[in-house]
């Protein structure tokens, strides 16, 4: 199975105390921040931090680092300085074009070759934040075949719609489920804007269910606590599991027994719903490890 | 060879950082650091140690260092040098 990254959890790059804890929660990625998260005035300070907090901890998880838009006036610089750390991957935000895809993935290229690490193995992920980003969504998420998954950004998007969040999320549902399309097509993953209020559990397990529900793949968080609040709403129920193992035990004996039509409880199991199953096993599984 | 041409700082006083000064030393002078902090006794010569270090990578033979320590580990610290002597440097880091 892919990597899972049910929780995506931002970790400000400025923040040293923060950075040395930030295996210990159990999220699937972390993401070192060096954009939203650091003043103008400490870029430098936080790429040196993340740099170091890379290169000299272990960590238990996939470890991403949001760069600057390569537009700005940081973003070449971040990755100048991260790379050479070897992160597992790079999360831009504000993606709008394939260009900026490439263009990153070329700086990636370079600097693994430069630094004599295997080819390819830096991933990359994109956030949409614009309307304009999501008419695009398709061509970033196909632009490289260093890209793992696309985000929403979702504060940043819902400024661009001239809007305001709502608890039940109607704002969002069009653009989350092109980017989820997007991400398919692509055959990539995808993955959910935060929710702000740390201190609103329901609401967060409610939007949660509603966009696994939608096809996500999991969510940016920005506090530890999230973490296992999204884990548990991704965690397939022992009911689901033991439906899929009947659901794939009929589909074998079936194949041995050369019959062409499948059924189980009266219910015919056709290749989507095997697949459904293997997938909920496979989920299972990830999840013991 | 890095030139440290003006005072550079970098870090905070909060804990797990360091709070770290760099400034010009005169030619010859080495690198002079003077440290505070809560573990000095056990930990004090592996903080100077780590301070050096990273500066001898970066070049910088003569400089003076001002360190307050708030449990900063290794990683935090070359980083907070790094960036004090990047500041520090003609023309910044």
């Amino acid at each position: 199975m892919e990597r899972l990254r049910r929780s995506m959890m931002f970790v400000p790059g400025n923040n040293p105390g923060k950075l040395q804890t930030a295996g210990i929660y159990g999220a699937d990625s972390v993401i070192f921040d060096l954009e939203d998260a650091v003043a103008v005035t400490e870029k430098d300070a936080a790429r040196h931090l993340v740099y170091q907090a890379i290169r000299d901890l272990r960590y238990p998880c996939e470890v991403a680092v949001r760069v600057n838009h390569i537009l700005t006036p940081f973003g070449r610089e971040d990755l100048r300085q991260v790379l050479p750390a070897k992160p597992d991957l790079i999360r831009l935000p504000k993606a709008e074009a394939a260009q900026e895809i490439k263009d990153v993935d070329e700086i990636i290229s370079e600097a693994e070759s430069k630094h004599n690490f295997a080819p390819g193995t830096i991933q990359m992920g994109a956030a949409i934040e614009t309307a304009k980003g999501l008419r695009q969504a398709y061509a970033i998420a196909s632009a490289s075949p260093r890209m793992a998954f696309i985000a929403i950004g979702g504060e940043d998007f819902i400024a661009d719609l001239k809007t305001t969040r709502s608890k039940e999320g109607w704002e969002l549902f069009e653009a989350r489920s092109q980017l989820v399309l997007a991400a398919r097509e692509a055959g990539i993953q995808a993955i959910d804007t935060v929710f702000s209020d740390v201190n609103d559990e329901e609401t967060f397990i409610a939007e949660a269910t509603r966009i696994k529900g939608l096809g996500f793949d999991g969510k940016s968080v920005i506090n530890p606590r999230q973490v296992q609040l999204m884990h548990r709403v991704f965690q397939p129920s022992e009911q689901e599991v033991a439906h899929a193992r009947r659901v794939l035990t009929a589909y074998r004996e079936a194949l041995e027994k050369k019959s062409g039509v499948i059924a189980l409880d009266g219910k015919m199991i056709d290749s989507p719903i095997v697949i459904r199953a293997q997938r909920v096993l496979a989920y299972a599984q990830a999840v013991k490890k | 060879m890095t030139q440290i041409a003006q005072i550079g700082r970098s870090g905070t006083l909060e804990s797990n950082d360091i709070l770290i000064t760099v400034s010009p030393g005169a030619a010859g002078e080495g690198i002079a650091i003077e440290l505070i902090s809560p573990v000095i006794k056990q930990f004090g010569d592996r903080i100077r140690e780590v301070i050096t270090e990273t500066l001898t990578t970066l070049d910088v033979n003569d400089a003076r260092v001002q360190a307050t320590d708030k449990g900063a580990l290794d990683c935090t610290i070359r980083a907070r040098v790094r960036t004090a002597a990047g500041r520090a440097a003609k023309g910044g880091d």
